[in-house]
């Protein structure tokens, strides 16, 4: 046993990191005046990257006015999204589990502003925004943690599994989405597609081994793959120092290269989002990019990605704070409508417990659509 | 008998017609006022729980450890002392009776240092120690491949995956290396000082990866043993002959009782035996078998028979009401006790199996199936299953998913009047 003690001593001594990356929401600088018409380029704190086996994306982004108000509302909208859920949670109107991405929208928003609808994302469960930005709707995201009819998944599964035709879930088996990711870039580079897959799992799921199967399968046939890990520095208690010896989990690939990136700026999101396409994209094989991000807005307002969304656009003079407002109200407007439908949704037909188990007419065990069927009915 | 049959039917299509109706206040879990139709049993109230220290220390074959339990064979009750627990405080008691009398025991699971998820290592880790209580990484197929190896150093392993749900990326290594160690190895090598504990069952609203029941999946696993316990006496009682047997054993808690089931536990070490069923209450007509969570709603189901309440009146003939049910609670699933099965099934001459697992693969027919070899000739009425329905666990159906009291009544009232 005593060498059960040095053993985990040793691990919880955290190796010093070369140079932090930069973890605030709010140090990109303007390079140019900011225009209200034309693009105009902003350059990131140079601490918004770090690389291994390759180099770290250019600091120099091009941005719109447009561009930065939409992500603030969108933000917002997702932000409102999950507090909703939240207060629905706590009424006890949705039961079974409900994981919010708040403080992480960084990360949901601008992956989606770096890559095209023909790409594909697939996640582990703290998935709500991914499914409304991929196409689906704030309503069916919140009719299924409600398991109503109008649910995305038609109110069977609830808040783990939510899917579109581009966002392959929603995933409540940690760890277990990402070979399947790997499978789905396989098909896409069969397809000579140019197209790639983003593979997404927490600094908790990383220490699966599923995930260093799916690592090796993408690197051996160089899939166009970005594995993302999304470094919320916990997992469920347990914090990344404690649960990984190597917690920069964007040197894990062992071959395959990798990019940290502040996951709080969603200006640098976006950027490293389209140079990992790009990379993936251009036959290199897979790319891991890490986010460093915060679970529920972080330790202080430095650390809230909308607040240094808004201090951008207020600081370059984009637009006032009353005009934010106005948009932060659209978004609780819209969300707020969504929760009443939602809400005034039917639970499931009782004949959907047993439709889906096998494709549509097939026959499922004796036990699902003979017997027990009619008796069902009955009810 | 073809008559009979008929009426059964019918009665039983009017008994599940009137299911969704009283199925949620009649939901033993439910914390709902009591019907007007007058009070039965729940887990709160249920007579199978010992809720005083003189029925506690005389709980049929519990096995007390401690040294005045040799010393002093002829009065092994006096000064026993009990202490009223929930059942994760029980899991947790039998834990520190390990630690505490087995220098080579650990528990090791994902958060379990902070007590995890069911608080049943709450304090552990403070009183034993981080070496000894520790966290693992999320890796289920990992935890068990090396609480496997630990075991084979002759240490005492008592893993933890966080619910039975996640235990299938542990499956090979449970399956093909910890089942299959001591007959791959001659007899040379054996992991019995591992022991698996999960959370199973359902909750009424886990939905599809936190309300399975996959002990069924482990039935063909010879050479590895699965406990589910029905109470905190009964937990910490298996869970203490499951940490000491020498064969590696699945320790699966019912996780709707972790706060639900009360008893007053004694604070001694004691065992309760592996591999044999309890005899809850005896019976002539027919013999009702199950375990976990599903207890209760038997309970009540038998309640409901002798005394059906008002609305439930005319589906329950008069001349069943009578019946003397013996309820049987299986404990050990894997290797299960087929003799008293076996026996009581030969007295009563029918079977009814309740599970919450799916049918199709449930443990419930291999039971059937052996029943009915063993005791064709005896047998009035077919082996008659209560499960969960062959579709995964449905968020919003959970609770019709699930064997409820209803469903049971129905299946006994059938079997009895076939
Ligand atoms: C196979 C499996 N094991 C355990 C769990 C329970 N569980 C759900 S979330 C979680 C923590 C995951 O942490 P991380 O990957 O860092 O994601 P985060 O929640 O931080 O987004 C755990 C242990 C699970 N869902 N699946
Ligand atoms: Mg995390």
């Amino acid at each position: 046993m005593a060498s059960l003690a040095r053993i985990s001593s040793r691990l919880s001594r955290r190796i010093p990191l070369a140079r932090a990356i930069q973890t605030s929401a709010d140090t990109t600088q303007l390079a140019q005046d900011a225009s209200h018409s034309e693009p105009f380029t902003v350059k990131l704190h140079e601490d918004s990257f770090r690389a291994y086996r390759t180099e770290i994306p250019g600091l120099e982004v091009q941005v719109t006015k447009d561009g930065l108000l939409s992500m603030y509302k969108e933000m917002n909208s997702m932000r409102r999204m999950e507090m909703a859920s939240d207060a629905l949670y706590k009424q006890k109107l949705i039961r079974g589990f409900c994981h919010l991405a708040i403080g992480q929208e960084a990360v949901s928003v601008g992956l989606e502003r770096g890559i095209t609808p023909e790409d594909r994302v697939i996640t582990a469960y703290r998935c709500h925004p991914f499914a409304v930005l991929r196409g689906g709707t704030i309503k069916g995201v919140i009719a299924e943690l409600l398991g109503r009819q109008a649910g995305m998944s038609h109110g069977k599964g609830g808040s783990m599994h939510i899917f579109t035709p581009s966002f392959f879930g929603g995933n409540g088996i940690v760890g277990a989405q990402v070979p399947v990711g790997a499978g789905i870039a396989f098909a896409q580079k069969y397809m000579e597609k140019p197209v790639a897959t983003y593979a997404m799992y927490g600094d908790g799921a990383s220490n699966q081994g599923q995930v260093f199967e799916a690592f090796n399968m993408a690197k051996l046939w160089d899939l166009p793959v970005v594995f993302v890990c999304e470094n919320n520095k916990y997992g469920m208690g347990t914090s990344a120092e404690r649960s990984s010896s190597n917690p920069e989990y964007f040197t894990r690939g062992d071959k395959i290269p990798g990019i940290q990136a502040n996951g709080m700026d969603i200006i640098a999101v976006k950027k490293a989002v389209e140079h990992t396409r790009e990379w993936v994209l251009s036959g290199k094989g897979p790319i891991i990019l890490e986010f460093v991000t915060y679970r529920y807005g972080g330790h202080s307002s430095t650390q809230d990605p909308i607040r240094g969304l808004q201090r951008y656009i207020e600081e370059w003079g984009l637009a006032t704070e009353e005009e934010l407002k106005k948009l932060d109200k659209e978004a609780k407007a819209e969300v707020d409508q969504a929760v009443e439908e939602a809400k005034a949704s039917p639970i499931p037909f009782e004949h959907d417990l047993w439709t889906d188990i096998y494709y549509n007419g097939y026959r499922a065990p004796i036990h699902c659509v003979g017997v027990s069927v009619k008796r069902f009915t009955t009810i | 008998m073809f008559n009979t049959s008929n009426i059964a039917h019918l009665t039983r299509r009017r008994l599940l017609g009137i299911n969704a109706q009283f199925a949620r206040r009649w939901q033993s879990t439910g914390s709902e006022p009591p019907p007007a139709g007058g009070h039965l049993p729940s887990i709160a109230t249920s007579t199978i729980l010992r809720s005083t220290r003189d029925s506690a220390i005389r709980t049929p074959g519990i096995h007390w450890l401690d040294e005045g339990a040799s010393t002093t064979p002829g009065n092994v009750l006096a000064g026993r002392e009990t202490r009223k627990m929930n059942l994760y405080q029980a899991v947790r008691d039998a834990m520190s009776i390990a630690l505490t009398k087995d220098d080579t025991a650990v528990i090791f699971g994902e958060d379990v240092a902070f007590g995890g998820v069911f608080r049943c290592t709450m304090g552990l880790a403070e009183e034993f120690g981080r070496e000894r209580v520790f966290n693992t990484p999320l890796t289920e197929q990992g935890i068990a491949g090396f609480g496997i190896g630990l075991a084979s150093m002759g240490h005492t392993a008592i893993a933890e995956i966080q619910f039975a749900d996640y235990i299938f990326p542990a499956f090979d290594q449970i399956v093909n290396e910890a089942a299959k160690h001591r007959f791959r190895s001659g007899g040379q090598f054996g992991v019995g000082a591992l022991t698996i504990r999960c959370p199973t069952m359902s909750v009424g609203h886990g939905g599809l990866y936190h309300s399975q029941s996959p002990e069924g999946y482990f039935m063909g696993a010879s050479g590895l043993k699965i406990v589910i316990p029905r109470s905190p006496i009964q937990a910490k009682g298996l869970l203490l002959a499951s940490i000491r047997d020498p064969n590696p054993v699945i320790f699966m808690e019912p996780k709707i009782l972790y706060r639900s089931a009360v008893e007053q536990v004694p604070v001694d070490d004691f065992e309760i035996p592996l591999g044999k069923a309890e005899v809850l209450v005896p019976g002539s007509d027919l013999t009702l078998l199950t375990w976990g969570t599903p207890l209760y709603h038997c309970e009540t189901a038998l309640s409901m028979l002798s005394s059906p309440p008002a609305p439930l009146g005319p589906h329950v003939p008069a001349s069943l009401r009578s019946a003397k049910i013996e309820l049987i609670d299986l404990r050990t699933i894997l290797p299960w006790d087929v003799d008293t099965i076996t026996e009581s099934v030969n007295r009563t001459g029918r079977l009814v199996i309740v599970h919450e697992a799916s049918r199709t693969g449930g443990v419930g027919g291999e039971i059937s199936a052996e029943i009915q070899k063993r005791c064709f000739l005896k047998l009035n009425a077919p082996v008659k299953r209560v499960t969960g329905w062959d579709t995964p666990v449905p968020m919003q159906y959970e609770k019709f998913f699930i064997p409820d009291p209803l469903r049971i009544l129905d299946a006994v009232v059938e079997t009895l009047s076939y």
